[in-house]
């Protein structure tokens, strides 16, 4: 059973298509980078692929569910531009919060257990009004990994984290690689993109360039997907 | 159910929220009691008068004041990208919406029962003794203004002038509910029983709420997704 | 083809209102309480038969959209919304004029009136939600989504006006009673041309709204080059 499916999906903005007929399929335990120039259809795709857009044409499954079956959102964890925690609760009741609308048996602990894991333990009863940007971050990263999701979709994680963040990101994305969870990440970082990445995919004005295994190449050259299947 | 359970975890959420911050709430409270303040200083209704507009006076009161709690509703979840959150998760759109719906309820219900008894002193009314049937009406008729202002909220969340065009689309369509809960609010302050023609209003704002809840929860769904 | 069948329908319609407006003016007799001024109802009503038809239109396109996607519903929908609210408008207008001919005064919150009025105001509404989407299927999503609310509210404002008119009573400004067969008969037949100038008004927004969704699309597709 695949982790993630697109099939025939299309969106189109009023008659402009913003994606063409894209499908493609990733395994668990797979790490899948996304590439493309901005406005290619990254985030697009990965809003779809998250049930929180319909594609115009076109279906979505993960793990062989409708997107937007509850049995299948709650094994999707996102992480998009917004950190989507609340600024007027603390660390701990935010987590505590999602915990609870994803149904987890102890959300209490799940949220302690969170926060310690990101580094925001001390912090836990903070309003997140009061948090730098590093620790915001690290915050929503909690949150996207808080239920233990299958399928984990990020939109230019690496974005905007200090590296303290970035190094808890590291290790929770390659942990999920050892437990055979699946990642679909959207960057323009390059470098670290693709040393995590098993498979690569590139979004050209809407249409897959290019899906296949990371090669070794790629991992030298990060300019070589580009340039072969690129536009000039 | 998870329905109910959903419902119920975002509906303490959106109480706690706006508990901790108060600033719908402020804002609504604070413009219910001012307006009802200046009508009486500047109409200085008698007794008379006063009978005839009661119901009117009260509901275009709520109805403003309720427009500036309906519009913060999913305002607040804009905020670094909360909505998209909420819509992910397993979270169904009817249950966002049901969870809403009551956190809104309870903080329109409670500005309305302050605003009562202010105007029962500033304009001279007894209301009182007829508690009870009032309170079903503002029941009923907060739950109509309520039901429409949450769904159009959710529409309106991320269009320019939102802060216009909820209002806008909002008010002509809940004239009829406003016109069930004026007539019945006036009636009942006038001293009539709750029977014959003020129960047909009655009914027609149950069957109002009925029909809008049912419409509302079908088509939140389709108004949450992008 | 499509052109010269426009064409054709309005000379009809002209042809069939001024055949009407003879009819109207020469033949039929005075009405016993309201003189000639009556005889505005010949357009009054039929207007506001068409106003309902558009907006019945509208939200079964609305339907059809939300269930299909497919953007030529909402060019219906949109396009039959503006011509109902057109005639809803002129229902209005006629109202008023003969108000003011029958009882001196402009307005008064008689029943049809104000529902009527009601009804314009929540188109308009949809209207302006239109203005404020940029995106044109989140524009036609969140129109959809209000016409059908705006439908069934209308026959919701409708009893419930009439209902508290009947309790406080106010003038009419006209009678409920019956009336004479032949002239029955002529508001009906007035409304074919006002119906011929609903469909060609419609057809030709509706071309103009298609047009103005490719000239976006072509307009999105120039920037991403």
């Amino acid at each position: 059973m695949t982790a993630v499916s697109a099939a025939g999906v299309w969106k189109y903005y009023g008659d402009y298509p913003a994606l063409k007929n894209i499908s493609l399929t990733v395994e668990p335990g797979s790490c899948l980078a996304l590439l493309g120039r901005n406005g290619a259809g990254k985030t697009t795709l990965l809003r779809i692929l998250a049930g929180l857009s319909q594609p115009s044409r076109g279906t979505v499954s993960i793990g062989g569910l409708a997107v937007r079956d509850p049995r299948a959102r709650r094994n999707i964890g996102i992480l998009g531009h917004g950190i989507a925690v609340y600024e007027e609760f603390s660390a701990y009741e935010n987590l505590r919060l999602f915990a609870g609308l994803y149904g987890l048996a102890d959300p209490h602990r799940a949220a302690l257990e969170w926060l310690e894991r990101t580094g925001l333990d001390r912090v836990k009863d903070g309003l997140v009004r009061e948090f730098s940007r590093g620790m915001r971050q690290r915050l929503a990263v909690a949150r996207a990994f808080l239920h233990n999701p299958h399928v984990l979709l990020l939109d230019e994680p690496f974005t905007a984290l200090d590296d303290r963040a970035i190094a808890v990101l590291q290790n929770l994305l390659a942990e999920a690689r050892s437990q055979n969870r699946t990642v679909i990440l959207s960057t323009h970082q390059l470098r670290e993109a693709l040393e995590l990445a098993t498979h690569v995919a590139l979004i050209q004005r809407g249409a897959l360039a290019y899906a296949g295994e990371r090669t070794p190449i790629m991992l030298e050259d990060p300019g070589w997907l580009y340039r072969n299947y690129g536009e000039a | 159910m998870s329905f109910f359970r959903h419902s119920v975890q975002i509906a303490s959420k959106d109480l706690r929220a706006e508990l901790r911050t108060k600033e719908a709430l402020n804002a609504s409270l604070s413009f219910a009691l001012v307006i009802l303040l200046l009508f009486s200083f500047a109409f200085d209704p008698t007794a008379e008068q006063t009978r005839e507009i009661s119901g009117g006076l009260l509901w275009l009161v709520f109805a403003f004041a309720g427009a500036l709690i309906l519009n913060r509703s999913f305002a607040r979840e804009l905020t670094n990208d909360c909505l998209d959150a909420l819509v992910a998760s397993p979270v169904s759109g009817p249950a966002l919406f049901t969870g809403k719906c009551l956190a809104n309820m309870a903080l329109l219900v409670a500005v309305e029962l302050i605003c009562l008894p202010v105007f029962g002193i500033f304009y001279n009314v007894r209301w009182a003794h007829r508690f009870w049937p009032l309170l079903l009406t503002l029941i009923l008729g907060t739950w109509g203004i309520t039901v429409v202002g949450t769904v159009f909220s959710a529409l309106t969340v991320n269009l320019r002038l939102r802060e216009l065009m909820l209002p806008t689309l909002v008010y002509p369509l809940l004239i009829p509910a406003l016109m069930a809960a004026i007539q019945l609010t006036t009636g009942l302050l006038a001293g009539q029983p709750l029977a014959a023609e003020l129960t047909n209003w009655l009914k027609l704002l149950i069957g109002f709420d009925i029909i809008f809840t049912a419409l509302a929860l079908g088509l939140v769904e389709t108004v949450l997704m992008g | 083809m499509k052109d010269k069948l426009l064409y054709a329908a309005c000379l009809l319609a002209a042809w069939l209102v001024l055949a009407n407006l003879s009819v109207i003016l020469l033949v039929l007799p005075d009405e016993a309480e309201q003189g000639a001024i009556y005889r505005i109802i010949f357009f009054h009503v039929p207007a506001a038969w068409s106003a309902f038809l558009g907006f019945l239109v509208a939200a079964l396109a609305s339907v059809a959209y939300l269930v299909k996607r497919n953007l030529w519903f909402d060019a219906l929908a949109v396009s039959v919304t503006e011509v109902g609210l057109a005639f809803a408008v002129v229902n209005l207008v006629t109202g008023m004029i003969w108000g003011r001919i029958i009882w001196g005064i402009w307005w008064t919150w008689d029943a049809r009136l104000t529902s009527m009025l009601v009804c314009a105001l929540l188109y308009a509404g949809y209207l302006m939600l239109r203005r404020a989407v940029e995106e044109p299927a989140q524009r036609a999503k969140f129109s959809a989504v209000f016409s059908i609310f705006a439908f069934i509210d209308v026959p919701i404002v409708w009893f419930s006006i009439q209902w508290w008119r009947t309790q406080h009573p106010q003038p009419v400004f006209r009678g409920g009673g019956s009336m004479d067969p032949a002239m029955y008969k002529m508001m009906f037949a007035n409304w074919v041309p006002l119906l011929l100038l609903f469909v060609v008004l419609s057809v030709v927004r509706l071309r103009q709204e298609r047009a103005r969704g490719e000239i976006d699309a072509l307009r999105r597709e120039a920037h991403a080059l």
